[in-house]
């Protein structure tokens, strides 16, 4: 316990990031199990049910661009189990950073910046939707549900959705200050009817068109576009360019949003 | 009087600084001067600017006007740098509970750019340190309270800080836990860490800090060592007496002749004085019959009342 000199010192900005993510990982290989068992299983529940029963009853026609409902729905639901993922680790998970389990506060008393910190959580968000639709990606080969390796692509688009949702939620989270009531109501009224509404169970083109502009500017409809587009094909480069598009602007406004925030709270 | 300390590094430098929350001045325009091997208290009661003071001090809080200096640099432009040096204990524990004692300490090291090498030694160090040994590989969440306390200040130990911050750090302890704190803060104090300690309990004040200010409504209201505050703002001794529930005031008047001061408080009438027996003696001798009396000698608790009017711990 000398005092002479420190040993502590100031590292760069993507290490400081990293260095978060390391106290994640700590924590996950206590917590893995159960943790892979809520985020990846709970799609691979839904894939059996809907792609394999449900779909057993869906003939393959113009709604499924041809294919078994399986092969149609299998993308998507990647894609909405990385939404759920995203969300919850965005809302609570990053409230409790800033109000219950206090982490936040604990390493922004540390050389770490609240941009530092913030970063580290998108890394390990990123590293957990990863994580999780790999493991989706596997055990659907078990089932017959991917026609090819744009599997893997699908895997990416799933990540990049799921980014593209949690910025604008962890902005949300840090604007947060009471018991975090308002995320019930987020997963009423935006998540489960995104997950319902915007093209995951079927094409938007079946929708009242008065409710389309609803997909349009939700991410998932256009991660599903895309999820489909790279391992089913059927839409051009340029669409899914622009799909892409549309996710990177969603979580580059959310990100910045959130780094405001996140100072704006941690700062004060 | 020089201060053996005079000719140390100054570590923190405040000059007529501001802390503004909105309309509400939290902080209002204090200079405070801390060196190297000292143990710096601020004592106030609850809302008096102590924790807004010690956040700006911990380079989380950015200061409204004045001047701030901590370990030489301005915390507007080199926080992390100056993080990097300091322990912080919060006044609310911020421990991940679902972690062990051993991987809390460990984690939290990294965050100093430490190695891993040497934040795997540095835990066993500073678990040794905390009496926690036993409890490494447990998870904090169902450790007392003590004992979280006691990891927290290991905790802001694992960067080897030149300043160690401890805002109220036995606040809701049991009187065991904090002796027991205290103990440990006494030897880093004997290493020769730098401490800062807000606190509401005089006692703490004066087992702990070498010097301190008083601090009341977001001003500085006195300074000096417990000794020096003692003797500048209050007899040698006390005389407390009880009476029966309402009978404080019209009893008090009946002695109030016989101290330098009368304090009236809603349980109990203080008189200040030289010499309390004596006092007391003389109490009887007019026929006065208190419930209760005690003699005792003046503590930083009458120094507060004699500055703010007020006790300290509501």
């Amino acid at each position: 316990m000398a005092t002479v000199e420190s040993t502590g010192r100031v590292v760069g900005p993507w290490r400081a990031a990293w260095l978060r993510v390391e106290g994640y990982w700590t924590w996950y290989r206590r917590y893995w199990t159960s943790n892979l068992y809520s985020s990846g299983l709970q799609p691979v529940l839904f894939l059996a049910a809907m792609g394999l029963g449900f779909g057993s009853q869906v003939q393959a026609g113009q709604a499924t661009g041809g294919l078994s409902y399986l092969h149609y729905v299998a993308p998507a639901l990647l894609v909405s189990g990385a939404l759920q993922i995203a969300v919850g680790e965005s809302s609570y998970g990053v409230l409790s950073g800033f109000k219950w389990q206090r982490d936040y506060v604990a390493a922004t008393a540390t050389p770490i910046t609240p941009g530092q910190v913030l970063g580290g959580q998108l890394i390990w968000v990123t590293l957990r939707l990863t994580i999780s639709g790999a493991a989706y990606a596997v055990i659907a080969v078990a089932f017959g549900a991917w026609m090819n390796f744009g599997a893997v692509l699908v895997v990416l688009v799933g990540t990049i959705t799921g980014l593209a949702c949690a910025t604008p939620v962890m902005t949300m989270a840090a604007t947060t200050f009471d018991e975090g009531e308002r995320f019930g109501l987020l997963f009423r009224f935006v998540v489960i009817p995104m997950t319902l509404l915007a093209g995951t169970f079927f094409p938007i083109s079946q929708l009242p068109i008065a409710l389309r502009w609803f997909a349009w500017i939700s991410p998932l409809w256009h991660g599903n576009e895309l999820a489909r587009g790279v391992t089913l094909g059927g839409i051009g480069a340029l669409e899914m360019l622009a799909h892409f598009g549309f996710l990177v602007a969603v979580f580059a406004v959310g990100a910045l949003a959130a780094r405001k925030y996140f100072y704006r709270r941690l700062v004060v | 009087m020089v201060n053996y300390v005079d000719d140390e590094p100054v570590m923190v430098q405040a000059k007529a600084l501001v802390k503004r929350f909105g309309e509400f001045e939290a902080v209002r325009g204090i200079d405070v001067e801390v060196r190297r091997g000292e143990a710096f208290g601020f004592l106030g009661p609850n809302g008096a600017g102590k924790s807004s003071t010690m956040r700006m001090i911990a380079c989380v809080s950015p200061r409204t006007d004045g001047d701030l200096r901590v370990l030489g640099m301005d915390p507007n432009v080199d926080g992390p740098k100056i993080r990097a040096r300091l322990g912080v204990v919060p006044q609310q524990d911020n421990l991940d509970n679902e972690l062990t004692v051993r991987q809390n300490l460990q984690v939290y090291g990294r965050y100093f750019g430490l190695s891993r090498a040497h934040v795997r030694r540095k835990a066993v160090e500073l678990m040794e340190f905390a009496q926690l040994t036993d409890r490494a590989e447990d998870e904090v969440e169902p450790l007392s309270g003590g004992m979280k306390r006691r990891l927290t200040i290991a905790r802001s130990l694992v960067n080897d800080p030149e300043l160690l911050l401890l805002d109220e750090p036995t606040t809701g302890l049991d009187p065991q836990a904090r002796h027991l704190l205290w103990d440990r803060l006494f030897r880093l104090k004997a290493n020769g860490v730098t401490l800062i300690i807000t606190t509401h309990y005089m006692d703490e004040a004066e087992q702990l800090c070498d010097r301190l200010v008083v601090m009341d409504g977001g001003r500085i209201v006195a300074d000096g060592s417990p000794a020096e505050l003692i003797a500048r703002h209050s007899t040698r001794e006390v005389l407390e007496l009880r009476f029966p529930p309402g009978e404080q005031a019209s009893t008090a008047h009946k002695v109030e002749d016989l101290a330098d001061r009368v304090e009236v408080l809603p349980d109990r009438v203080l008189l200040y004085t030289q010499a309390g027996e004596a006092a007391l003696e003389q109490v009887h001798a007019r026929g006065v019959r208190p419930v209760s009396s005690l003699v005792r000698r003046s503590s930083l608790e009458d120094v507060f009342l004699r500055l703010t009017g007020r006790t300290l711990v509501d």
